[in-house]
């Protein structure tokens, strides 16, 4: 009795694993964020290896001079080309955002997990600790540190990433919890993986896209805070060039030299739209009830 | 309904404990001598000694947190180390300023923003949905500072109709001092439009789709009714939340508008604190703005069933 079972052919195959989908236009947010993203990493990475001027060469002689052909965006005070000196500032504010958004990630995902899965009284102290956070209104808490650490990058990098890791925390632990009951979870569990392998295999990739999400805003809001914070004369100090800093540094000008704070702030908006669009669309294709 | 606020008083006494603490701590973890930071590098050593004794530093730390947390409750949150003048006095008196503008400009984009979001949510993906989407989504994104430098330059120099640097309070002359707030009120109103339209859109397109709104449209209620009796009511609760966070962090972030307007708000006066290493007047501001941040949102969840009937006191 060798005769083999008569099974269905297609029972056997695989399903396809996605039907192949036509290439559809991405929608209109997404591809404007992207652009504006793409244009930033460029400036940013541009400015890296070369700017049209040096952006700390000082030239009295050169003060305050509109737009012109050998300083397309004009020159500051000091007669620094705004052009480069803004290059610059895309980089300074990137990568502050990127080691912010990181940090804060890396160490709310961890607590959060720890609180979800740990539960018991190290949930609750930590839920504490973490709500007590929260109480301290946006960037007051880093307006706090800063006062004790004094202006530099990384002690912004350091005041905000402690600010936004307490939402981040709570965004994984909510998540855990909420899957911690369902059906996979607890299949998981009956075939005899451990808590720990449950926990990391099953438990911790579903909380990738609702952090996505969060990161995608956390990246405006701390290029946000950190120009904030340069503008107050807390942040990155002079004479670094940073967006902030330089709308600051316009200030005393607006009336003789009004380029001097168009141009950063058109680069603190171009950011922050970038940064909202890609978040808007990263929403509706987890959410598509928001979109059509 | 009394028992649920004095639940919800005593469960915000843990929170405002810790916050407490917290600010506390950023003072102690100030490296050097707290006295020393509290009077200034020209204290002489007996006024230092005094200033040890009273602030109870050859107490262990626990005792130290009581010590000052008795006399914070007591209204006693020190002198400036500049100016020496009370705390408590000169943050509430500075608070006013910043707590007036925000206020009215939350109101402002409150009043034309629910409105704007129920209508787009109404006409979901027509041409009007995109054009409040993308007007919110632009304005979300402009930093208020730069907002606030542009309206400047407009109106206080290209046209000259309004003062660009100075403040004069309402009780000194209150045409003047519309004048000088008038900028920050319309900056702030801007910029906090974004945010509220969006979150009101998104929670009227949950609401529109509820049975209750299906059930009052089969009654025979009249679009009008459907959406400004029944839609509008339910989905201004989430917006509400919204708005009680807004308020909080406005009121932290305003000090970046208080700079562009030049304004004794509670803003600058933290940030002149931090230049200054005025400790006591920074504490102070930490816990004004914190405890009535945590007060907001306390009354947020109080007015929360006025909006929404499902949540019971």
């Amino acid at each position: 009795m060798n005769k083999p079972l008569p099974v269905a052919p297609d029972v056997l195959l695989p399903a396809p694993a996605r039907a192949p989908r036509a290439w559809r236009v991405p929608p209109l947010n997404a591809l404007i964020g992207a652009t504006l993203l793409a244009l930033l990493l460029i400036m940013a990475a541009l400015g890296l290896v070369w700017t049209p001027r040096d952006p700390l060469a000082l030239n009295l002689l050169a003060r305050l001079q509109a737009p012109t052909a050998a300083h397309l965006l004009g020159t500051d005070e000091y007669g620094r080309d705004v052009l480069s000196r803004l290059m610059i500032g895309a980089h300074t504010s990137l990568w502050v955002s990127v080691l912010t958004v990181s940090l804060a990630i890396v160490a709310g995902t961890f607590l959060g997990l720890l609180a979800g899965f740990l539960r018991g009284w190290v949930d609750r102290g930590l839920m504490m600790i973490n709500d007590a956070l929260l109480a301290f209104p946006g960037i007051l808490l880093a307006l706090g540190l800063m006062a004790i650490i004094g202006p530099s990058l990384y002690g912004i990098v350091f005041a905000l990433s402690l600010a936004y890791t307490p939402s981040v925390v709570r965004v994984v632990r909510g998540t855990v919890l909420s899957l911690r009951e369902k059906e996979f979870v607890e299949a998981s569990r009956v075939i005899g993986n451990s808590e720990l392998y449950t926990m990391l295999r099953h438990i911790a990739p579903n909380c990738v896209a609702p952090v996505c999400v969060l990161a995608t805003s956390m990246f405006g809001w701390a290029i946000l805070a950190e120009s904030a914070l340069s503008f107050l004369g807390l942040g990155v100090p002079p004479p670094a060039a940073t967006w902030g800093n330089m709308l600051a540094a316009s200030r005393p000008y607006i009336a003789t030299a009004s380029w001097l704070g168009l141009f950063p702030g058109v680069c603190i908006a171009m950011a922050l739209l970038a940064f909202n669009l890609c978040g808007d669309a990263l929403r509706d294709r987890l959410d598509p009830r928001m979109s059509k | 309904m009394f028992r649920f606020i004095s639940q919800r008083l005593a469960m915000s006494i843990p929170t405002l404990l810790l916050i407490s603490l917290m600010v506390f701590a950023i003072i102690r973890l100030v490296p050097g001598d707290p006295a020393l930071l509290m009077l200034g590098d020209m204290a002489d050593a007996h006024s230092l000694e005094v200033a040890r004794a009273s602030l109870g530093l050859d107490q262990p730390l626990p005792v130290q947190f009581v010590i000052w947390l008795k006399a914070v409750l007591s209204g006693d949150l020190g002198h400036s180390i500049t100016t020496n003048e009370a705390v408590l006095p000169l943050i509430l008196d500075r608070f006013q300023v910043s707590a007036g503008i925000v206020l009215v400009s939350v109101l402002l984009a409150a009043l034309i923003a629910v409105p704007a979001g129920l209508l787009a949510a109404w006409k979901q993906d027509s041409a009007l949905d995109f054009g409040v989407v993308s007007t919110a989504t632009l304005l979300l994104s402009i930093p208020s500072f730069w907002l606030g430098l542009l309206l400047l330059y407009a109106f206080g120099i290209k046209l000259g109709w309004l003062p660009v640097v100075g403040y004069v309070s309402f009780s000194q002359s209150p045409w003047q001092a519309v004048t000088f707030i008038v900028l920050p009120i319309v900056t702030l109103t801007l910029v906090e439009l974004g945010a509220i339209t969006r979150m009101a859109r998104a929670s009227a397109i949950e609401v529109l789709r509820l049975e209750y709104i299906t059930h009052a449209r089969a009654k025979g209620l009249s679009e009008r009714a459907v959406l400004w009796r029944h839609a509008l009511r339910n989905s201004f609760a989430p917006t509400l939340t919204l708005i009680g966070l807004i308020l909080g962090n406005l009121l932290s972030g305003i000090a970046v508008l208080e700079t562009v307007f030049t304004l004794p708000g509670i803003g600058r006066l933290m940030v002149d604190a931090i230049y200054a290493r005025d400790y006591p007047v920074l504490q102070g501001c930490l816990l004004l703005v914190t405890f009535v941040y945590v007060l907001v949102n306390l009354l947020v969840d109080l007015l929360y069933p006025l909006f929404d009937p499902r949540v019971k006191l």
